[in-house]
């Protein structure tokens, strides 16, 4: 039981395609965060949208298995239906639909319910008040629609919030700690601690360790320019904060 | 207009779409007359006289026929010039006689109104309720408390025999058939509908409803529906439509008058999702007068092709009127719906909001006028019209007419155009919501804010359609 990711290369589509991963391979395990380290620009996020399904990233060799099924082939919405989270490292807004309403739609798509808007289970709300309130949110904020308007803080504990109620078997979280404040670093890690706690795979991207020391990585990989250059334990994320990128040739970030 | 409009063909818009589950499909049923050919003064005649209506009115529908006769077709509207209207049954009797209780209601037609929910929806909630089925009446019942209070609900033919002369004081007369064409031809063969008058101070608390239905191919539904609001009284009219999917298309072109007296407030809601097989044209107008309010709400959900500008007229000194106008065009259907306000007396307020979206190579079109006269000191006008495209394929376009002739007015116009954006799109899909049913969402919420006013049931009833319509085109896509 695992996420795997194997030898995976990922293509941008655009007008001149090109590759942005190159054979990547790693596995995320379940109650297990995976830190996935790199500079600006070496590919991470490019990774966690083809693993979620974005079709402007596409998988173009290798292989992505949640629990030893393949879920390359499918939509998006399958892909998080089987239980993959993308937390959004910029969140879209979405104007009209409120934080409550997603969260409502998508806990009763999950337990087919056909009608996404009745309310179905009403302890789910007061569930989401409750992480809201947790992480340093007013719960308000679940009035308000989808990100708009939200301060950068607010949209990544959102997005915490939300991987909070769906309870994804893996959460793929792209830099979920920039632009927080040192408080908001700590609330948003102890959730991703609790996360993996409570069974969820973590696959966290970051490009500075400080969110490592609150949320402590059970294993830690690094790509560097699509490349995955070295994995370890959490005391290479250690290493990194001291030494940098430098000495796998990139640029410092 | 653009191009694309303008040579979009009536066959590329009858493009295959499986909207079955949602509107069921066409049956055979009897009909007891069945009218159809060219429309001239015999055809009209034989009409009237199956109605056995008084002289006046034969006479107003002659007269109204030889208008139809005398005006060009609009050269602006896309689609009706496709319709050979002498190939259309004109007038269509179902083999049913008009009821006050659905068991008696043929089990064919019956079937038609249990699949919409409506009996349910009578009992519970509605004062009243017509049901037409193409073009006569086949169900009538209203709550007796209302008889009591003086209030009359009647069928239309049932009004013209009985209220000759209440009738004939403002039938045709808020929406003359001299207007334009099509609102002749609807004066001509009008058939069923709904008159309803409401005595001074009387308040309706819960909606009275009235229900199109069209069951076959190759059919004109001409139904007029008439208010008459007296002083400071209220009443809240829904008006639904419906038609299984056809083998072919059908034409509708209905009217819809009322007339609101001093202080009176009349709330007309409309929720339109005929089949893709029909082809709408409505006539909608009411006349405020002194500190009366006017409601429209018109959601067209359904048809080919929509033609609706719900207008008013702000006769009375303090008059006001809210028009909201939402167009759903999902797949290769087009929407050309807006608003009309005539501001004739000073003080008076409007406000027309028009929500469009256009989806899976829809097209909306917003027209609308504002009409400041000399007379109209003070008055306050505000329109907004607010288009979302949800796809490449889409189009929204508006075409608004402000003409201030009373420099004392503050008129105000605004328009926005929102595009979903496929990184939108993606995060909703991220969270295990297809596409449609993302899309679903994001039209509810462009909605909510309009919707407030809307009895809960019809909200729960619309929020269903909307979430069924985008996961059939989601399907099918």
């Amino acid at each position: 039981m695992s996420l795997e990711i194997e030898k995976v290369t990922v293509q941008v589509e655009a007008d001149e395609p090109r590759k942005v991963v190159e054979g990547v391979s790693l596995t995320v395990n379940p109650g297990e965060i995976h830190a996935l380290m790199g500079p600006n620009g070496s590919g991470k996020t490019s990774l966690l949208y083809a693993i979620a399904g974005h079709p402007n990233y596409q998988i173009i060799e290798g292989d992505v298995r949640l629990d030893g099924e393949s879920i390359v082939s499918l939509s998006p919405d399958q892909r998080s239906l089987k239980g993959i989270l993308l937390g959004f490292q910029n969140p879209r807004e979405i104007p009209g639909v409120k934080l409550s309403t997603l969260l409502l739609a998508a806990t009763n798509k999950r337990a087919g319910v056909q009608d996404l808007l009745k309310v179905q289970n009403p302890r789910m709300l007061v569930e989401a008040r409750r992480y809201a309130r947790e992480l340093g949110l007013d719960p308000s904020v679940l009035r308000r629609d989808v990100n708009l308007g939200f301060s950068g803080g607010e949209r990544k504990r959102s997005e915490i919030l939300q991987a909070l109620i769906l309870k994804p078997r893996y959460v793929l979280l792209d830099e979920p700690d920039s632009g927080l404040d040192i408080d908001g670093v700590k609330a948003v890690a102890k959730y991703i601690n609790k996360l993996a706690e409570n069974g969820s795979g973590v696959l966290l991207v970051t490009h500075y360790a400080r969110i490592l020391n609150y949320a402590r990585p059970h294993r830690v990989s690094v790509i560097v320019n699509g490349r995955l250059v070295e994995s370890g334990g959490p005391e290479l994320a250690e290493t990194l904060e001291r030494e940098g990128y430098a000495r796998y040739g990139g640029e410092e970030a | 207009m653009t191009e694309a409009v303008k040579t979009s063909k009536l066959e590329e818009i009858l493009g295959g779409w499986p909207g079955e589950e949602l509107y069921g499909v066409e049956k055979e049923y009897a009909k007891e007359v069945e009218i159809r050919g060219k429309i001239e003064r015999g055809l009209i005649e034989e009409i009237s006289r199956i109605k056995g209506e008084p002289e006046w009115m034969l006479r107003l529908r002659l007269r109204a026929l030889e208008l139809f006769e005398k005006y060009p077709m609009p050269n602006w509207l896309v689609g009706v010039e496709h319709i050979d209207l002498e190939e259309l049954s004109q007038y269509v009797k179902p083999k049913a006689e008009r009821v006050s209780s659905w068991e008696e209601i043929p089990k064919e037609y019956r079937e038609a109104y249990e699949r919409l929910g409506l009996p349910e929806l009578e009992q519970r909630f509605l004062m009243g309720l017509t049901a037409v089925y193409d073009s006569e009446t086949v169900f009538h019942r209203f709550k007796k408390e209302l008889e009591k209070k003086g209030v009359i609900l009647l069928p239309m033919e049932e009004a013209v025999q009985k209220y000759p002369d209440l009738v004939k004081q403002y039938f045709a007369k808020v929406f003359p058939p001299s207007d334009h064409k099509f609102a002749a031809l609807h004066v001509a063969l009008w058939s069923g509908g709904t008159f309803v008058y409401v005595p001074p101070n009387v308040r309706i608390e819960q909606p009275i409803e009235a229900f199109f239905f069209i069951g076959a191919s190759m059919e004109g539904q001409f139904e007029h529906t008439l208010i008459v609001a007296d002083e400071n009284s209220f009443i809240h009219f829904i008006e639904g439509c419906s038609a299984p999917l056809l083998k072919k298309y059908s034409f509708h072109d209905g009217m819809v008058e009322i007339f609101a007296k001093k202080g009176s407030h009349v709330k007309f809601t409309t929720i339109q999702n005929w089949s893709r097989n029909i082809i709408n044209f409505n006539n909608k107008r009411a006349i405020a007068e002194e500190n009366a309010f006017v409601e429209w709400l018109e959601g067209s959900i359904g048809s080919q092709i929509t033609y609706t500008y719900p207008s008013t007229v702000l006769r009375g000194r303090g008059s006001r009127t809210s028009n909201i106008v939402i167009g759903l065009a999902n797949g290769p259907y087009l929407k050309d719906t807006g608003s009309k306000v005539i501001h004739v007396a000073p003080e008076t307020k409007s406000r027309i909001v028009s929500k469009s979206i256009s989806n899976a190579g829809g097209i909306n079109i917003y027209r609308g006028l504002v009409k400041i006269s000399p007379s109209a000191e003070n008055a306050f006008a505000q329109v907004d019209c607010d288009s979302l495209i949800m796809d490449s394929e889409s189009q929204a376009h508006t075409f608004p007419h402000i003409q201030v002739d009373n420099p004392t007015a503050t008129v105000s116009h605004e328009a926005k155009t929102g595009r979903l954006s496929d990184d939108q799109l993606f995060y909703m899909q991220s969270r295990g919501l297809k596409e449609g049913e993302a899309k679903a969402l994001i039209v509810l919420g462009m909605l909510q804010d309009v919707l407030p006013d809307l009895p809960l049931e019809y909200v729960s009833v619309l929020s269903k359609v909307i979430q069924l319509e985008f996961s059939e085109v989601g399907a099918v896509g």
